[in-house]
């Protein structure tokens, strides 16, 4: 059988690694094969790897190399940073991602009182309702930098504001917003922040959280004395390099790439609502991170239109896959008050690296056709 | 692969069967999509978790192995939740029946509305003209009809024509049964020489969401887990005569012909002879008084012919397991609601089960036993 030509519109699941990235994870596997623990000139070559690494990474984010610790991904970070802060009490939003919310219930279940901050029709949390939810207890407030589902950005200089006056710790998961948006964590005011090295190019597997010097942070698992007595385990030393790599190239091409898939994301959403009746953006359209797009086409079921895009060649998301891989209602469209209905019409279109105009007006058309199919055979959301 | 315009979605459950369906179309040179309904959530109702899990639907287990397949045979696959529509169109209306003191049949609610609508609808999605599945049946178009009709499965101890009597004409007209002219053995032969991993997977068997077949613990569990009120379901046990002989914790725990769990020591043996949620009445006799010699069934769907006008000879499935009465048909004003009169009175006849209509292999039609 003859191939579909593929194009690949998921760019917040994962992305694929760059050729640069993939050329010093390569090299690095290969050849700095020691224990980045050890005494040896073995042992040397891969510490070496290991904090040029994360100078990298901290430059990224005007952090200090010190401040880092790297772990085995953005789920991992999220849970170091929540559990480890051992929180009486935590503020969070409704619209986290499931490593928060997830880590956030089994903190409920041993005891820690949870705030979940509804948030508003475009997306955003209110400043002011975190300064309210604010009690003598609050031992983390954490809010995501930029939501995966909508791309919307949090203000979370604003909350940096109000929990720093309060002396309360601020957690923000970055994972979404790292590569797409520039990240200061000084100007964020934020003391911890969580990164993943396959939403910037970088491998699968690897990780990091931001640590403010001075942050009461606990172990959550034990073992040797890795990353500051942080992060117990032998370092992933080629995956560390390969998002140290890959933090480079981010630096070096955020400013260009974001203003490219910017438009191309403009481009996309004009094209739909022009010539696609009953579509429209979710969530709010400004203030987003560049490359992502969550539309709704009425009538739909967003499902049926995945399935059909990919047998067209366009790979695409609607909510979050369980564990099966079926399609699960999302969260974060029912958090914003979009009804059952438009939450299960909607689709998720996230921008990267490899996408071209041309591929993009091949989307719409492929989506002009698949939406008028369903739509006359009426598969009902 | 390139993606035909009109390909056939393959209804996948991870099993021997539909996996068998899926291979056979892809070496008769089909175009295929595999496809597997999410329909529960195992982990919804924890209390129920037995070990192992064994034989229960939509588990990661089955869609492992149905994914597996289709990576092996090389077809387009996914997963599609109708969690939502299954809740709404089988369990919901499963525990209503059993409240309502019936003994309901979700595979047949399950097949009129999941398998053979939404399926459908989703078959669609793709461009799929045709969907196939794993069932034991055969369907025929019939050209002095022009009637699609439904005919038994060649391999009768397999035959599950009585949990399809509800397909309508123009689902019939889009279905492929490609089992329907072989064995079990034999598809097993043929899934073991396509070197399918399923080929010596154990059968399903049971409710496939009601995990040992413990109906009322499902109940209960369910009905707790969606906040349902349910009022006091304390009831008496009592003779056809009226005596009183015991209490009950609910009516859904009995279905007609039952003989153990009653909790009521007597000298000859008990049986349920019917239930009434109304009243919260369980009755119980002999056995000679669970014989029947007639019924109606409502809500009738005619298949293989257009109705019955004129009584009309039919073999009459009151269960699954049953093996068919010889009965006459007799018409009412309405014409999906007939009246079933038995040749030689039946055991339990059960309220809530379907009574399916057979002319040898044919299948006429089938509704609800009133």
């Amino acid at each position: 059988m003859n191939s579909v030509q593929r194009f690949y519109f998921d760019h917040n699941a994962t992305t694929p690694v760059a050729p640069e990235v993939l050329e010093t994870l390569v090299t690095c596997l290969g050849q700095v094969y020691g224990n980045a623990s050890s005494i040896h000139h073995f042992g040397q070559a891969a510490k070496q790897r290991l904090e040029g690494a994360r100078r990298q990474l901290a430059s990224l984010i005007h952090a200090s190399a010190t401040e880092l610790v790297f772990t085995s991904g953005g789920t991992e970070a999220d849970n170091l940073a929540l559990a480890g802060s051992r929180p009486a009490h935590i503020v969070t939003s409704a619209i986290e991602h499931p490593a928060v919310l997830a880590t956030c219930a089994q903190l409920e279940r041993q005891g820690t009182a949870v705030t979940v901050l509804a948030v508003g029709s475009g997306g955003l949390v209110n400043p002011d309702d975190v300064r309210r939810a604010l009690r003598p207890d609050t031992g983390l407030v954490s809010i995501m930098h930029a939501n995966n589902e909508l791309g919307v950005v949090q203000p979370i200089a604003e909350v940096g504001r109000i929990t720093r006056e309060a002396g309360v710790p601020l957690h923000s998961d970055g994972v979404q917003a790292l590569g797409k948006i520039p990240v200061d964590v000084e100007a964020l005011g934020v003391d911890l922040y969580s990164m993943s090295g396959h939403k910037l190019y970088a491998p699968k597997g690897v990780g990091a959280l931001y640590v403010r010097k001075g942050t009461r942070l606990a172990a959550i698992a034990y073992g040797g004395h890795h990353e500051r007595d942080r992060r117990a385990g032998t370092e992933n030393v080629p995956g560390i390099v390969a998002l140290g790599a890959a933090a480079d190239l981010a630096a070096s091409e955020l400013a260009e790439e974001s203003a490219r898939l910017g438009a191309l994301r403009d481009r996309l959403e004009k094209a739909v609502m022009d010539r696609i009746s009953g579509a429209g953006v979710n969530g709010a359209r400004w203030n987003r991170t560049p490359n992502t797009s969550n539309l709704y086409f009425d009538g739909i079921d967003g499902e049926a239109l995945v399935i059909a895009l990919d047998l067209r060649g366009f790979a695409v998301s609607t909510g979050s896959a369980c564990s099966s891989g079926a399609i699960t209602p999302s969260h974060v469209l029912t958090a914003i008050g979009l009804s059952a209905d438009r939450a299960r019409s909607s689709l998720r279109f996230s921008l990267g690296r490899s996408n071209t105009a041309a591929q993009v007006d091949a989307l719409v058309d492929a989506l002009e056709a698949a939406v008028a199919h369903l739509r006359r055979i009426s598969v009902h959301a | 692969m390139t993606v035909p315009k009109h390909p056939i979605a393959v209804a996948m459950s991870g099993g021997v069967d539909s996996s068998t369906v899926a291979a056979l179309l892809v070496r008769q040179g089909h175009a295929i999509v595999g496809m597997t309904m999410q329909l529960w959530n195992q982990r919804r109702l924890p209390e129920l978790a037995v070990e192992g899990g064994v034989g229960r639907c939509c588990s990661l287990d089955d869609v492992y192995d149905a994914r597996r397949v289709a990576e092996q045979v090389g077809i387009p696959y996914y997963v599609v939740n109708f969690e939502r529509q299954f809740e709404e169109q089988v369990v919901k209306p499963f525990v209503d029946e059993y409240l309502a003191g019936r003994t309901p049949i979700p595979c047949t609610l399950c097949n009129n509305y999941i398998k053979f609508d939404r399926f459908l609808e989703m078959a669609d999605s793709v461009g799929a003209r045709q969907i196939a599945t794993g069932h034991y049946a055969r369907v025929r178009f019939d050209e002095a009809t022009g009637r699609y009709q439904l005919l038994r499965a060649v391999d009768d101890s397999k035959d599950q024509t009585y949990f399809l009597c509800g397909l309508t004409q123009t689902q019939l007209a889009r279905t492929l049964f490609p089992l329907g002219e072989l064995t079990k053995p034999e598809v097993r032969e043929l899934a073991r020489s396509m070197g399918l991993a399923v080929a010596s997977k154990h059968d399903s068997q049971e409710i496939c969401f009601v995990p040992n077949g413990d109906y009322a613990a499902f109940m209960d569990a369910y009905l707790k887990d969606t906040g349902r009120d349910v009022p006091s379901m304390r009831g008496a046990i009592v003779t056809t005569d009226g005596r009183q002989l015991g209490e009950h914790d609910g009516v859904h725990h009995f279905t007609v012909g039952q003989r153990k769990g009653l909790g009521i020591a007597a000298g000859e043996p008990l049986y349920v002879i019917s239930t009434d949620a109304a009243s919260q009445r369980v009755v119980v006799g002999g056995n000679d008084d669970l014989w029947c010699g007639r019924f109606f069934a409502k809500d009738v769907n005619w298949i293989s012919i257009a109705g019955v006008t004129a009584p009309a000879r039919a073999q009459v499935k009151i269960r699954n397991k049953h093996s068919g009465a010889l009965s006459t048909l007799y018409a009412t004003q309405d014409p999906a609601r007939v009246e079933v009169v038995f040749d030689e009175p039946q055991r339990a006849v059960t309220p809530g089960q379907g009574a399916v209509f057979y002319d040898a292999d044919l299948v006429l039609g089938g509704g609800w036993i009133e």
